[in-house]
């Protein structure tokens, strides 16, 4: 059991940080040329130049290329209109007609904006070569954005997946672990054994709990190994209060997975309600979407979510470099729900029926 | 010292597991509780060893009520629930080891109490409890729950699905523990044992039928009762049914018992009766009632 219990997570560790991120790459690009003049050539040499985009082919018509995208062939469709060139050079001015494929709207978003930035770039470098000298004077002056990207400079994904992805599989094995065991206690009959001797309450919970305590401090120290040497995430904030916060982040998830074990009578049981809350809390954390974009309603449930706030301060302590007072409104959220909700445990624990 | 039991009754939703029950079990007594599947006597059990608060009722297990004193009988009482229930993944030493643990003392400070059983599974003392067959595991849950030399122990179906020379094995210790000084509360489906009991009381359906010594219980019994015997075992009880005089009839091992409902019982004339239903080779004798008689008469 217990190379189970280390060697699945660490492999969702990595196989979920490569694979679980939002870059979006391999865009399967494809253009109808109807200028098919140098300009419109240009234009087709930066995209196929983009790291972003696959150029595929020309196609001779739209009905062609809608068709194509039909199948999922392609997912974006660039087309110049005809005299582009004449246009852009007479008039100035000039419309391109851009078809994304929105079945997954987050992606099309940013396919959108890789198109902008491109055509936009395009748009600069043309305007120059067209300028001409008389222009010069009413040339308007360019607003120009240079974003500086903080924390995180390469906006590498994995920087920002490792640790919320540590956060899962800290919070999963515990939970699972512990929801499952007292139940199984009472599934083999052994609980009823235990409950006719003078054992304490606190006693029998301690026992049960602090293994799985200890399995959760060993899974974050072997995944905080696996992030620094595999990829290589910073570790800027100090390791000391990452243990510190988890120590008692784990007691909240043993106290949640107790208070399941009480209420249950079978393993199958405790497995559906631990899914339940743990497909809710993931998803509700601000791992993989921003809280901030959440309709209000669910940003304040997500107070109750303890996945949030260890997200949060792994986030914060492993990026920023947090200290101790920068997290202290989680930890202390954190701590009365420890405190809570091991209460609840204890309380509803009982050794009769 | 013993245990006492006045008027505890039980239900779950609409099923009455026990009905007023009452009685004593004196100290240093081994005391048999026998009836059938689902007569109560685990629900009894679980109310004795604080596992369940009765609806109704009071009862005392060495002096301790069992709701306000639960913490005490807990200390005082050794429990072995009718399913094996230690922890199979643990090893027949460790499972003792902790056990002893639990009760605040070790398995040398007791030794002597479950020496004789434990020897018996001394040399597989590495082995895992689950590995254990089904006699060995009963003598690891006995010692188990001797461990803390409990002044009343309860043993809920200790017999159930082992081998009948592992049983008399088994009731040969239960003597010898009652030897110890330990009060003694066993359950039991097998009528067979009850007469190793000091005293038994008959359950069923949540109602005590009748509480006295193995010996006196079989006195009990009303009438005299007759081993019947023929070719065809179907055809005959089928035919002693349908005689008019028939008091009780059921299958009794090779034989069927029979019981008449006149006083002045002639066998002669149910074999001539019998004889007309073209039975043959029949058997007809006298016999002395079991505990089994008098438990299907009281049950009737």
């Amino acid at each position: 059991m217990l190379p189970i219990i280390f060697v699945l997570p660490l492999l969702q560790l990595v196989i979920l940080s490569n694979a679980a991120t939002f870059e979006v790459k391999n865009i399967k690009f494809a253009y109808i040329d109807n200028d098919k003049s140098p300009t419109s050539r240009a234009l087709i040499e930066k995209f196929n130049a983009s790291t972003y985009f696959d150029v595929l082919t020309d196609f001779p018509s739209e009905a062609i290329a809608s068709s194509a995208m039909l199948k999922g062939e392609i997912d974006v469709v660039l087309e110049i209109p005809r005299h582009f060139e004449r246009n852009l050079q007479k008039e100035k001015h000039g419309t391109l007609g851009v078809t994304i494929n929105a079945i997954d709207g987050a992606a099309a978003g940013v396919e959108n904006v890789y198109i902008t930035q491109i055509i936009q770039s395009y748009n600069k470098n043309i305007r120059t070569a067209l300028a001409q000298i008389s222009d010069v004077q009413i040339q308007p002056i360019n607003i120009e954005t240079i974003p500086l990207f903080w924390y995180n400079e390469t906006l590498n994904y994995k920087t920002f997946m490792v640790p919320g992805i540590l956060v899962l599989l800290v919070t999963m094995i515990t939970l699972f672990l512990s929801g499952m065991n007292i139940v199984r206690e009472k599934e083999i009959g052994t609980l009823e054994q235990i409950n006719v001797t003078p054992i304490k309450k606190s006693q029998f919970i301690i026992g049960k709990l602090f293994p799985f305590w200890v399995i959760g401090m060993g899974l974050l120290t072997v995944g905080l190994i696996l992030a620094r040497l595999i990829f290589n995430v910073p570790m800027v904030g100090s390791l000391a209060l990452m243990y510190f916060y988890t120590s008692i982040y784990i007691l909240v998830v043993l106290g949640i997975g107790l208070f399941i074990s009480n209420f249950t009578d079978t393993q199958q049981q405790a497995m559906f309600i631990a899914w339940f809350f743990m497909v809710i809390f993931i998803l509700m954390s601000g791992l993989f979407t921003p809280i901030e974009s959440m309709p209000k309603w669910a940003q304040i449930i997500t107070e109750f979510n303890p996945i949030k706030y260890y997200v949060e301060v792994m986030r914060m302590v492993m990026l920023k470099g947090s200290g101790f007072t920068d997290i202290l409104p989680q930890l202390i959220k954190t701590s009365v729900y420890a405190i809570v909700m091991n209460g609840l445990a204890v309380w509803s624990y009982r050794k009769t029926t | 010292m013993g245990i006492s039991i006045s008027n505890i009754s039980k239900s779950y939703k609409n099923v009455k597991a026990l009905q007023d029950i009452s009685f004593d079990v004196k100290p240093n007594e081994l005391f048999g509780l026998i009836g059938p599947d689902g007569a109560g006597k685990t629900t009894l059990f679980r109310i004795l060893t604080t596992l369940l608060f009765p609806d109704e009722g009071t009862a005392t297990v060495a002096g301790f009520n069992v709701v306000g004193d639960y913490k005490e009988i807990r200390k005082n009482v050794g429990y072995m629930p009718g399913k094996f229930s230690l922890y199979q993944d643990l090893t027949v030493e460790e499972n003792l080891n902790f056990f002893a643990t639990i009760f605040g003392t070790t398995i040398d400070e007791n030794y002597d109490l479950i020496k004789d059983i434990y020897v018996q599974i001394e040399p597989f003392k590495d082995r895992r409890a689950g590995k254990l067959s089904g006699g060995m595991k009963q003598k690891l849950a006995l010692s188990c729950a001797l461990i803390h030399k409990p002044k009343v122990l309860f043993l809920d179906e200790p017999t159930t699905g082992v081998d009948p020379v592992s049983r008399k094995e088994f009731w040969e210790m239960l003597k010898r523990l009652q030897q110890k000084g330990i009060t003694i509360l066993v359950s039991t489906p097998y009528m067979d044992e009850a007469a190793l009991c000091d005293r038994v009381a008959l359950i069923q359906d949540g109602k005590i039928l009748e509480i006295d010594t193995p010996e006196a219980i079989v006195k009990h019994y009303p009438k005299p009762i007759y081993n019947v015997r023929a070719n065809n075992m179907y055809q005959l009880i089928i035919s002693l049914k349908d005689y008019e005089f028939n008091h009780s009839v059921y299958p009794f091992g090779e034989f069927v018992h029979y019981t008449d409902s006149r006083t002045d019982f002639n066998p002669k004339e149910l074999r001539h009766y019998l004889e007309t239903k073209n039975l043959s080779d029949i058997e007809i004798q006298e016999t002395e009632a079991t505990i089994e008689d008098t438990f299907m008469e009281l049950a009737k």
